[in-house]
């Protein structure tokens, strides 16, 4: 049932707007864009159908990433560049994903998500051990100029880095997008190991690059969310405000962040919420 | 004493910030992000409380909620619907065109970034952003369609 049972709309407004603040907060440090929240809480807290919670979490993504990346852009923490290639394969995947959302039945997206959401957990605990190794040399890197820098408040200077396996990202980027697409996350959680573990591009500028693409991923099925009925106002317009307040004040923490903490913080909340979506989808 | 000398380094290093031709598209973007998140929350805001003055009884009726929240509620979900709704004044309406905004300010981000792209003769990324753009606007057409 949930808690839609028990409330007015203006205490469910209120109640929702105040969980997307803090959606929006850890959605725009870890470059995940909040939806990996919003879902669960719609769903399991105030019991709304699982199509509505996916609509608003496209909102929510598309707030985040728009919020956050305002700031990460001007301090030049997002690779615009690369961020703008990578796009090539979310948004052609983006598009096919939300279609086969319609095809699917809800108990299994409940469980694809909670999949999902396990895997990214578990590729979030792996990055804490796994230490940057130099880039292998990479001729579409070189040749599309995407090798850049950024200022790190924490280290106190300025850090060149350099790409490889660009290829490899961008197919890497469709399967994320297709994920996205499907399960209206921003997907984040697949996109920074990625460019991670795969393109060797540093932690805080996959966050930050993560947070730009995922707007657009997510504008990419919005369109197929909304002429299909699955964004309701009442819901997505509290989600929509929130999260932009929360992302707004996580763009001003980032640069000053310890990466460390707050991923292991992360990793368990995700490991939690995941088990609960997979056995309400087994159920 | 090597520490000191450390973060005097790392001082001098900010200096080496905008050496990139991309220095500008960075503050055109960052500003279009802004507004189009501004405009299109105040927009929504508005479009709420509309809703309630319209609805007073939406300020402590349970079954209102269930009714605006559950399947098969009725809110406007083509851009017909959309501009009767704002028509009527309905806050619903105006909610629903200020999320559409927003949806659409990704959207136009990458159109301004092909513009920067063309200014500075970037031919490959003049291509690339070309592309994804043509497979944002597909999508919405496509959306159309089913």
């Amino acid at each position: 049932m949930g808690l839609l049972a028990y409330m007015s709309p203006l205490e469910f407004i209120l109640t929702l707007f105040c969980i997307s603040v803090v959606a929006g907060f850890i959605g725009s440090l870890i470059g995940l864009g909040g939806g990996i929240v919003i879902v669960p809480v719609l769903t399991l807290l105030y019991g709304i159908d699982i199509r509505y919670a996916i609509g608003a979490s496209i909102v929510s993504v598309i707030a985040t990433s728009s919020g956050a990346a305002a700031a990460y852009v001007r301090e030049r923490l997002t690779n615009l560049r690369a961020a703008m290639l990578l796009e090539l394969g979310t948004t052609s995947s983006a598009i096919s994903g939300a279609f086969l959302a319609g095809v699917l039945h809800s108990r299994r997206l409940f469980l694809i998500f909670g999949v999902v959401m396990g895997c990214s957990a578990l590729a979030m605990l792996k990055r804490l051990e796994n230490r940057a190794a130099p880039a292998a040399p990479d001729a579409w890197a070189d040749r599309l100029h995407l090798h850049g820098s950024y200022f790190d408040e924490v280290q106190g200077r300025e850090v060149s880095y350099r790409l490889c396996h660009t290829r490899l990202g961008v197919v890497l980027m469709y399967g994320a997008g297709m994920i996205s697409g499907l399960l209206g996350i921003g997907s984040g959680a697949l996109k920074v190991p990625a460019m991670d573990l795969a393109m060797r591009i540093p932690i805080k500028v996959s966050t930050a690059t993560s947070n730009f693409m995922i707007g657009v991923t997510a504008a990419a099925s919005a369109g197929v969310y909304f002429s299909r009925g699955d964004i309701d106002p009442v819901i997505a317009a509290p989600v929509a405000i929130g999260v932009v307040f929360g992302a707004t004040a996580g763009s001003k923490v980032l640069p000053r962040a310890d990466n460390r903490l707050i991923r292991m913080v992360f990793v368990i909340v995700l490991l939690i919420i995941a088990a609960q979506m997979i056995w309400k989808g087994l159920r | 004493m090597e520490g000191a000398a450390m973060s005097t380094q790392g001082s001098e290093g900010k200096s080496a910030i905008n050496a990139e031709p991309f220095g500008h598209i960075e503050v055109l973007i960052s500003r279009l992000l802004r507004a189009g998140v501004v405009i299109s929350l105040s927009m929504v805001a508005a479009g709420l409380l509309l809703m309630f003055i319209h609805h007073p009884g939406y300020l402590h009726s349970v079954m209102d909620l269930q009714r605006l929240t559950s399947p098969g509620a009725a809110f406007p979900h083509t851009l017909r619907e959309v501009v009767s709704g704002l028509l009527a004044m309905r806050g619903q309406a105006v909610v629903v065109l200020g999320l559409l905004l927003l949806i659409a300010t990704p959207i136009m981000r990458v159109a301004v970034s092909i513009v920067g792209f063309v200014l500075q003769r970037d031919r490959a990324f003049i291509v690339i952003t070309s592309v994804v753009l043509a497979l944002l606007l597909v999508s919405f057409l496509l959306g159309k369609v089913v």
